[in-house]
């Protein structure tokens, strides 16, 4: 009883993660009954993973600016023009796929230095540095192409966005094999993973979840990663695109827990003054956001090109505005300083369900927008509202909070954070990671 | 003349796991000043927002009666109306407004939504002269002054028919001139019959005005001391507040003083902006090992700009000077540079420049240093948690666990997390600008403490300090600064409040 009670009390001080998590099945549940079970046939969940991957890319870099304190307003005239970019080398003037896509995310990474260098260093603020982007890559896209589509792409190019990868099975079995295999491997390495450091945790005597959280958390990965790998063995198997993904979700994650660039764009967005005098070259670190938002951005657009085998002169277009707002459903805050990768993935996925099921149901771009821009607002709406009801509203309220310090100072750590940012704060890169990281975990694996 | 003008009974409130009042009484009489005083976290300024409405009257436990009629407010603005009037720490003016926008913003002389800018002027002008300040009321308030502007504040609350004024440390900001002002101001107000709550940590302000002291400690009201009953001495006031006797402010030490590790020469910088001020001229100074190093001065002597501007020029332009450390020019152009060398440098100004709010205390402690806690880049999180949990346990940090958010502690225990942060960075010079502003006696002493344990462990230590007996308790050697120019270096044995002053006032051609 006391350890469903303690389950429940660490499930509250957790609510934005859960919560967004559980939106993110409501909302799944709701077209999956709404579209007659069409949302998670095999060959949709597919479709699903392939259309969003490019904006959850896009995502996982915009979620590192928002955190850093800035925004990006120009990364869907990018990936445009990388698309251009590409079409230019590989089909006009032949490059091999080797060459032109590390050629592309280089210059991926000199416009994000050009963007980065004007914030950075020059100081100006990144909302006019990005908007005078967004139309100048837009220009520049309109250049390239000179106002046409190129097309077709060769196959080792379009494999990025549509392919799969080989069927080791040779086509005989109902299930595709390499994608069970991957599958409940990582499945397994997850297990394995959260356990070791919830023991280590234990050992320093770190740990202040509820053995029944845990155990129930861990199981619903495990069971949750298994039912997608199965739904994709049934139809074409593991996206190639997945795999990047997947690959990218993993490293950024540890990489902004974990490391000390990290660690420093938190402090940068938490506060600026204090990071500086710390000793932060908070110059540096901003230069190098924007220079790899700058690569994720090409990478996107490759892919986006490669799905729609040919580079066109709109390609991109508002990819901006999911990507933040992905990145904002997905917790990160406004001034700076708060947010995950992982709470960007379900961001992403969140709108992208709805893009996919609304579509299903054939209901028209100006419902999909109304919808999109709703959910956007509750989802913000709710985590305002979440952090008030904790005391942390009003920055006068915050002053004046916590003065009183509580008398029996506990010795063994217990949760003391209520709002988001608290809890995106405490979180470890894995086993104690926000509940809301579980599905992408479950995807990063395959 | 005992009039009760306001009573609160019994006054309970709550936060989530947190009992931050505890049936507390509060009796002011009518024409008197009251302060209030407390350790940080012991609650005064929470009954100050249960007072004014902050804390809607349905968020707390029992009860409050003003002119004898009950109050219910749920706003701010319900406690204005009946004349109760709250000013802040942190002023809330809107710096590129007015001075009369600011007085009557919110309040504005309009007829039919159009601002009335002449009688808008013009009833600022007699509010100021009210006040004692005789700036144009169209002067932008980044203009002033932070002493004037703390006036304006008042100028504000009279224009308001302020019947009961409540200042939150008013003087925390301001030299000893303009605190002097105020102190004065406060009084001529009660002259006219405007009621005041004052909370101090400045004891010596307390004897000054005061008429009757409340002391708070953990929430609860301790007693209340009156002056015409003989109640109100320095000792009384620090027992009631630690609940112990402190049978000395500062800690005992004898300082072993090694050889040179810092000096400074010929230091000069540049105001930022006004190209044609110099903040500081051709400053040298040393500090040697083991020894606390006191720089004095009153608000603009350019203490902070010296320091700042040598660490890593956060502060000023055209900076020019050498700095040598045990003997060698090193290059502190920028923090890292002087983190590498080994200075470190503790802000005044603890939320702007010192601390992370929203994150906790692990990442603030570690944040001068993760380099120490990583491996190529990565950063090992539980060392991490070892580390911050054993500052907490050595500097006695008040709360639950590490992983608390610092923007929640009080200010004695945000000012400790900054000091781990420094230590942790291991510097060989400390540079504490103004290390106990805004902290109650009980962690000033803990303060002061781990400032004699850092030179008895052989570190350099610079403080800088507005409050004189604060340097006379814990240095060797005192420097004087007034106006940019280094005017005197005074023994300790040969400091005195008087003669510091005679340096601080010295004007330099």
């Amino acid at each position: 009883m006391s350890a469903l009670r303690e389950s429940l009390g660490f499930l509250t001080s957790r609510l934005r993660q859960v919560g967004i998590f559980v939106a993110l099945i409501l909302i799944v549940l709701l077209f999956q009954v709404l579209t007659d079970g069409i949302l998670l046939q095999p060959q949709n969940v597919t479709n699903l993973v392939v259309q969003n991957s490019y904006i959850l890319i896009l995502a996982i870099g915009m979620v590192m600016v928002i955190i850093a304190g800035h925004i990006d307003l120009s990364v869907g005239s990018i990936a445009g023009f990388i698309g251009a970019v590409s079409g230019v080398m590989i089909v006009h003037w032949g490059w091999a796929w080797w060459i032109a896509i590390p050629a592309c995310l280089l210059v991926g990474a000199l416009v994000g230095a050009w963007q980065g260098y004007w914030i950075a260093y020059v100081g100006i603020p990144a909302f006019i540095v990005t908007l005078a982007g967004m139309l100048i890559f837009r220009g520049l896209t309109l250049i390239t192409l000179k106002n046409q589509q190129i097309t077709p792409f060769p196959d080792e190019l379009r494999a990025l966005g549509g392919g799969f990868l080989p069927d080791i099975s040779g086509g005989t079995s109902v299930l595709e094999w390499l994608t069970v295999i991957l599958g409940v491997g990582g499945t397994a390495a997850i297990l394995f993973q959260s356990i070791k450091e919830r023991r280590v945790r234990r050992k320093f005597n770190l740990e202040n979840e509820p053995m029944a959280w845990f155990a129930t958390k861990t199981a619903f990965i495990a069971v949750l990663m298994l039912t997608i790998t199965f739904l994709l063995a049934s139809y074409r198997g593991t996206p190639i695109v997945l795999i990047v993904l997947a690959v990218l979700v993993i490293a950024y994650s540890a990489l902004m827990s974990n490391s000390i660039f990290g660690r420093h764009t938190y402090a940068i967005g938490g506060n600026l003054h204090a990071a500086e005098l710390s000793g932060i070259k908070t110059k540096a670190v901003t230069f190098r956001l924007f220079v790899n938002m700058g690569v994720l951005a090409a990478l996107a657009g490759l892919v986006f090109t490669a799905r729609l085998n040919s580079a066109q002169p709109a390609g991109g277009t508002g990819f901006e505005l999911d990507s933040i707002a992905a990145a904002f459903i997905g917790g990160a805050a406004v001034q700076g300083g708060i947010g995950t990768v992982a709470g960007a993935m379900i961001g992403g996925l969140i709108m992208g369900v709805l893009n996919n099921g609304m579509s299903i149901l054939g209901l028209g771009t100006d419902y999909q927008q109304l919808i999109k821009g709703l959910v956007l607002l509750l989802a913000v709406g709710f985590d305002i509202f979440n952090k008030n009801r904790s005391g942390g509203g009003s920055t006068i309220a915050k002053r004046f909070k916590w003065k009183t310090a509580p008398s029996d100072s506990a010795e063994e750590p217990r949760p003391a954070a209520k709002t988001p940012a608290a809890v995106a704060a405490v979180a470890s890169p894995a086993g104690a990671e926000p509940v809301g990281a579980q599905p992408v975990g479950a995807v990063e694996n395959h | 003349m005992n009039v009760p003008i306001l009573q609160m009974r019994g006054i309970t409130k709550t936060f989530p796991g947190v009992k931050a009042l505890q049936d507390v009484t509060l009796d002011v009489n009518r024409g008197e000043v009251h302060a209030i005083c407390g350790e940080n976290g012991a609650g005064k300024s929470t009954l100050m927002k249960v007072l004014s409405g902050v804390y809607p009257h349905n968020t707390f436990d029992g009860d409050i009666l003003f002119e004898n009629e009950p109050c219910d407010f749920s706003t701010i603005s319900d406690s204005e109306k009946r004349g109760i009037v709250i000013i802040h720490q942190e002023l809330a003016l809107s710096p590129y407004l007015s001075i009369a926008e600011n007085i009557f913003l919110g309040n504005e002389l309009a007829s039919r939504g159009w601002v009335d800018w002449r009688k808008t002027n013009l009833e600022a002008a007699k509010l100021l002269a009210r006040v004692g300040l005789s700036e144009n009321p169209v002067t932008p308030i980044q203009h002033i002054s932070v002493g004037k502007q703390q006036l304006v504040e008042i100028a504000k609350a009279l224009s308001k028919e302020v019947k009961l004024l409540i200042l939150d440390e008013p003087t925390a900001a301001l030299n000893d001139e303009d605190s002097g002002h105020l102190l004065d101001l406060i009084l001529h107000l009660k002259g006219q019959g405007v009621t005041s709550i004052i909370i101090s940590h400045k004891l010596n302000e307390i004897r000054k005005v005061a008429d009757a002291v409340t002391i708070i400690r953990d929430g609860r009201t301790i007693e209340t001391l009156r002056l015409d009953q003989g109640q109100i001495t320095q000792e009384r006031i620090i027992r009631g507040m630690v609940g112990r006797d402190l049978e000395s402010l500062y800690p005992e030490r004898t300082p072993s003083i090694g050889e040179e590790v810092l000096r400074i020469e010929d230091w000069t910088v540049q105001h930022p902006q006004d190209h044609t001020r110099t903040v500081v001229h051709n400053a040298s100074l040393n500090v040697r090992k083991g020894e606390v190093v006191g720089l004095a001065g009153l608000m603009g002597a350019g203490r902070t700009e010296l320091a700042m501007s040598v660490f890593g020029r956060t502060y000023g332009r055209a900076v020019s000077g050498k700095v040598f450390k045990h003997g060698q020019e090193i290059n502190t152009s920028t923090v890292s540079e002087a983190i590498r060398h080994g200075l470190a440098y503790a802000t005044e100004d603890r939320k702007h420049y010192g601390l992370n709010l929203i994150e906790d205390i692990k990442r603030n402690v570690s944040m001068a240093a993760l380099r120490k806690l990583a491996k190529r880049g990565w950063v090992d999180r539980n060392e991490e948690t070892i580390v911050a949990n054993r500052y907490r346990t050595s500097m006695n940090i008040k709360a639950p666990s590490v992983a608390a958010i610092t923007g929640k502690l009080s200010g004695g225990n945000q000012q400790k997390v900054v000091l781990s942060k420094w230590m942790f960075s291991d510097p060989d010079v400390l540079i504490l600008d103004e290390p106990t502003r805004g902290i109650d006696v009980g962690a000033k002493f803990e303060i002061y403490t781990i400032i004699a344990e850092l030179a008895a462990e052989g570190k350099a230590v610079i403080v800088i300090s507005s409050e004189l007996p604060e340097l006379l308790g814990i240095c060797d050697r005192i420097y004087t600064l007034s106006a940019g120019h280094i005017t005197g270096e005074v023994p300790i044995a040969e400091a005195t409040q008087e003669s510091l002053m005679h340096y601080m006032t010295q004007e330099k051609e």
